[in-house]
């Protein structure tokens, strides 16, 4: 089928080689950082780990949200989703993909990754974490892949994928709860210290996820003519709406819980993300926006009217994820590290080599997310005819 | 018939097994180091097992534990002490001094009361003692969270107690500066080992300790107690620099015999955070 993704019109190309080009900097961005080792990068003792974790943390979030479109269609027969479900599957591979970039990147030893797997450590939650995300990348590959490439041939799908389709369920949950281990389990960092992370993580997992799936979908829908169908969106829009909900829901309890407490450990970084602590209020502006935008992103979507309408369903999407994007892709890891566990702020700045990195990585998810996409929708096209 | 049932008796015995063992050894799992540090004179190979364990108020372990008394009252009679321990510390293990605070590695370094010990009351406190060096590094505690974290075994507490890296080993994912309550641990944001073009070290000052080795990039260090050193017999160099201050006690807080026990029961002590569970073995005579 791999073949499919090789034609396509001159913008098709042209979206590939600018992908490509932005790659290639980064990749030479990646080859500076290599060889002179992370202090390429913002990230300093106090911050240790900055964007690449950040980010690596929210695509883990975009990843699970796949299950959002998988858990209805294959286990409630919800056959609206049954065009949709394939690209949250695809979406799923490409943001894990752009997991392990992350974190590779984020090493200071690369090439002794492997020692993660030579000297198992159960105790650490960075092991299961690996065990989990390239589960779930093995299980999106095998059942998208093996479910697309027999709607190819025109045959039901081989029956022995049904196990692997309801093993994938459970399993997104898994990837971010275990993403949520690795920061709620450590006792010096109070921001992140709360049996509430992973449920949180998961709310803002299935709101951001499949309000990218939204948006990607519109695009298709205009440059492919891909049309997933409108019961589809809608619905997407109903579990945006409510995922949403209980994000800003869990994220409240965070404030009461700090503030009604009056712990100060509890309230230092929320005081420093939302009010800034002393004189450092770097992320204060952005984190206001989110929330602001967030808000009213999901306000708007409670409202049927505003839904329905192509163009305000996309911008309540698109704020949505951008909210959340800052809200987790920024605030979450980096709040953790401020104040540090001498009470002292230090601020980050990433460097031009440390941005140039996460573009590339994140062109590389879009590639590797337009090859495939590319590949469903012809199918999807073949069918039509 | 009697095939069936001694199939089910095979079953049955098995997942009676399963059932005992399994707890056990997920209690093995998270427990492996503690119990491997309780067993007193353990062999240095059991040294990469995973450490873990109890929450911060249980029973003690009974091993060796090495552990240090800092006296912050003494540290401030002689002008200057705290500053002549970071430069033994330093200088004995080749930590790089890369002049700026992005890059800092530091092992045993100087904050105020009110920073080193965040978690205890600074209401009314008397304002002098903010006026004192209070001397901080790696507490390597009894149940310390960094190893749990760490995915590789890179770091770990050997037989007697001390939390020590694999430089060989480590990734540096800095999972481990995550999870340091202290902030005792520190990243080689760069090539400690560059050199001018004359030859010279950038970043060792003052040349190298050949009996200790350098770091490459990318890798976590921190505080190890001098196990060099005490494999020697000698005392860590922050407390051999004290001299006969008595600034510094180090020895095994488990030994009642030992001048550090001597010490810490007669003396009112606080360590930093004891609320994390972490049981740190630096103690503090404020």
């Amino acid at each position: 089928m791999l073949e499919k993704a090789l034609v396509g019109n001159n913008k098709y190309w042209a979206w590939i080689f600018f992908l490509l080009g932005v790659i290639s900097i980064g990749g030479l961005f990646y080859l500076y950082q290599y060889n002179y080792g992370l202090g390429a990068t913002g990230m300093s003792r106090d911050v240790s780990w900055g964007i690449y974790i950040a980010q690596f943390t929210f695509m883990v979030g975009v990843a699970a949200g796949g299950v959002m479109l998988v858990l209805p269609y294959y286990i409630h027969d919800y056959k609206a989703f049954g065009k949709i479900t394939i690209l949250g599957e695809f979406m799923a591979i490409a943001a894990v993909a752009m997991c392990i970039m992350f974190i590779t990147a984020d090493l200071g030893q690369p090439m002794r990754i492997m020692n993660v797997i030579l000297h198992p450590t159960p105790n650490s939650m960075l092991f299961w974490d690996m065990l989990v995300l390239n589960g779930y990348l093995f299980l999106n590959a095998i059942c998208g892949w093996v479910i697309l490439n027999a709607h190819n041939k025109g045959v039901p799908y081989p029956k022995w994928v049904k196990p692997f389709i309801y093993l994938s369920i459970p399993w997104a949950f898994s990837i971010h709860t275990v993403t949520a281990f690795l920061y709620c389990g450590l006792p010096g960092r109070h921001f992140w210290l709360t049996a509430i992370l992973a449920p949180r993580f998961l709310a803002s997992a299935f709101a951001a996820g499949p309000a990218l799936l939204v948006l990607i979908a519109m695009l298709l829908k205009r440059v492919a003519n891909f049309d997933a169908g409108e019961k589809a969106f809608q619905k997407l829009g109903t579990i945006i709406t409510y995922a949403a909900l209980a994000n800003f829901f869990f994220l409240g309890l965070e404030f009461f819980v700090a503030y009604y407490s009056q712990l100060p450990g509890h309230m230092h970084t929320l005081d420093y993300l939302f009010w800034g602590h002393e004189e450092f209020d770097n992320l204060v502006l952005p984190m206001r926006f989110s929330l602001t935008i967030g808000l009213v992103a999901t306000t708007m979507l409670l409202f049927p009217q505003i839904k329905k309408k192509e163009g305000m369903f996309a911008l309540s999407c698109a704020m949505l994820f951008l909210s959340l994007w800052i809200d987790k892709g920024v605030g979450m890891v980096l709040g953790g590290f401020v104040p540090n566990p001498m009470g002292r702020i230090t601020e980050y700045y990433p460097t031009v080599p440390e941005i140039g990195i996460t573009l590339a990585v994140w062109a590389a998810g879009a590639l590797i997310l337009t090859i495939l996409f590319k590949i469903a929708v012809t199918v999807a096209a073949d069918d039509d005819h | 018939m009697d095939v069936k049932r001694r199939k089910f008796l095979k079953i049955a015995g098995l997942s009676a097994v399963a059932g005992l063992g399994v707890p056990s050894a997920f209690t093995n799992l998270l427990q492996g180091e503690a119990l491997a540090s309780s067993s007193g004179q353990g062999n240095p190979a059991e040294g990469h097992k995973p450490a873990g364990g109890h929450g911060g108020h249980g029973e003690e372990s009974t091993g060796t534990q090495y552990g240090m008394v800092i006296d912050i009252k003494k540290f401030a009679e002689h002008q200057g002490l705290a500053d002549r321990c970071i430069n033994a510390c330093h200088t004995e293990h080749n930590v790089p001094d890369f002049g700026n605070p992005k890059d800092e590695i530091k092992w045993i370094w100087t904050d105020d009361y009110a920073h080193g010990f965040t978690e205890h009351s600074q209401y009314k406190r008397n304002a002098g003692l903010n006026e004192l060096p209070v001397l901080l590094t790696c507490n390597h505690c009894a149940n310390p969270p960094c190893v749990r974290a760490c995915p590789t075994q890179a770091t770990f507490k050997n037989e007697v107690g001390v939390v020590v890296m694999d430089f060989h080993r480590c990734i540096g994912c800095r999972f481990c500066m995550a999870a340091c309550p202290y902030g005792a641990r520190s990243f080689n944001w760069r090539n400690p080992r560059e050199k001018y073009a004359n030859g010279n070290y950038k970043f060792y000052k003052n040349g190298v300790n050949p009996n200790y080795p350098t770091r490459m990039r990318g890798v976590v260090e921190k505080c190890n107690f001098c196990p060099e050193r005490l494999a020697v017999g000698k005392l860590p160099a922050c407390v051999e620099a004290t001299g006969e201050t008595k600034a510094m006690v180090f020895g095994n807080v488990n030994d009642p015999n030992s001048e550090i026990a001597k010490v810490l029961n007669s003396n009112f002590t606080i360590q930093r955070k004891p609320a994390a569970g972490t049981k740190p073995s630096v103690f503090y005579i404020i």
